[in-house]
């Protein structure tokens, strides 16, 4: 797993954007961009040359599930590694999360052990 | 309240016993051939009825308007008004709501501003003590040249003096943490003002819809019932996820179910 690689984190909440930034620097990561909606986040990807997207799923604008589909549409960024972290539980969405092509689904709230395990775990699968 | 609902069946009542024991007599009359008694019979019915409907349509206008009262609601006059007294009761509902958003938010980020001052100093003087600890180790097995040690007494006087400053900061600043946690006292208040105002709206609802029901039942209006929108929508943090079957109740669940989709 490169440590440097650059990694987009999306949440409508500054705070919470704050915590996954720390997080993610405690593992190692410390290349991160933030953006609150999917409507800010989509033309980041689309020019930034990002490597993988942590996102949240209820976000005003454009959501975190819409996000994902835009992604996995778009031929430029359609292999992008997808982490959601998110506060929805129902099991239909989870699915439908999955369905859509989400690499790795956490639920808030959520351990800082749970969110390297997560990473952890889509890295092996693309490295491997 | 409870005075209050047995009035209103009251007239409801009055006209189903009068619907009852005139339909026989309706029966009886349309049977014998006595047309103008019956239809006499059935313009006593009709006036019965809306004599019914205009007192069940004068309550349900007057508990709407004492409703209405009750919580300040004046479209005219919320938005320019002056004086604060006068705010509605929804209104004063969201600023206090906007109050926890905003107290809440505010704890937050100084408790992170802390931690994120705080954690680069716990992660300096481990690094430092780490590296004196193997210092320490050669001086004890005598691995250690003279100049060698004079360096580590002048490095270890440094961390000393580090080590007092810097552990005063991390218990001042664990101590901040602590008081930014104040906002719960102040933001459990405001909710549960708030929970009780909500739990009124919703009581005095629940009459009216039960006051318009009466009006309903009068005029024989049937309500379509709306379909339940079906798709795929954020929701927010689920409640009382470990007594529904359709709410994942933590990490694990997730984990099982994504891995029973393959994954």
């Amino acid at each position: 797993m490169n440590k440097d690689m650059k990694i987009l984190v999306v949440d409508d909440f500054s705070t919470m954007r704050r915590i996954i930034k720390n997080l993610l620097r405690d593992l190692g990561f410390t290349n991160t961009d933030e953006a609150d909606d999917g409507n800010s986040a989509l033309p980041m990807l689309q020019t930034g040359k990002y490597d993988f997207l942590v996102t949240d799923w209820n976000m005003p604008g454009m959501t975190g599930i819409d996000l994902l589909r835009n992604v996995r549409a778009d031929e430029n960024l359609k292999s992008l590694p997808v982490l959601m972290v998110t506060a929805e539980a129902k099991r239909d969405q989870i699915v439908a999360a999955a369905q859509a092509g989400v690499n790795g689904y956490v639920v808030k709230p959520f351990t800082a052990a749970v969110l390297k395990e997560k990473i952890e775990k889509i890295f092996e699968r693309i490295d491997s | 309240m409870t005075k209050d609902k047995n009035a209103s069946d009251e007239p409801v009542t009055a006209f189903e016993e009068a619907l009852k024991s005139q339909a026989n007599k309706l029966m009886s009359l349309v049977n014998s051939g006595d047309l103008s008694g019956a239809l006499a019979i059935i313009s006593e019915l009709n006036e019965t009825r809306d004599r019914t409907l205009y007192v069940e349509v004068g309550r349900l206008t007057r508990t709407l308007h004492e409703s209405i009262r009750n919580f300040h609601i004046d479209a005219a006059n919320s938005a320019s008004s002056a004086n604060k007294e006068e705010l509605s009761k929804i209104e004063d509902a969201s600023d206090r709501l906007a109050y926890v958003v905003d107290m809440t938010n505010k704890a937050a980020n100084k408790t992170l501003d802390l931690v994120e001052e705080t954690m680069p100093i716990a992660s300096d003087l481990s690094a430092e003590a780490e590296a004196l600890k193997n210092e320490w180790g050669r001086l004890k097995r005598k691995e250690m040249k003279p100049d060698e040690f004079r360096a580590l007494t002048s490095r270890m006087d440094v961390f000393l003096e580090q080590l007092c400053t810097d552990s005063n900061k991390v218990y001042r600043n664990l101590s901040d943490i602590l008081l930014a946690q104040d906002f719960q006292d102040l933001t459990g208040q405001v909710i549960n003002r708030v929970t009780g105002l909500v739990k009124e709206v919703e009581d005095n609802l629940v009459h009216l819809v039960r006051m318009a029901g009466k009006v309903d039942q009068i005029t024989g209006t049937v309500h379509e019932t709306e379909q339940q929108q079906s798709g795929i929508e954020g929701e927010g943090p689920q409640l009382k996820a470990e007594q529904r079957e359709d709410v994942v109740s933590g990490q694990d669940d997730v984990d099982d179910l994504l891995s029973s989709l393959g994954f």
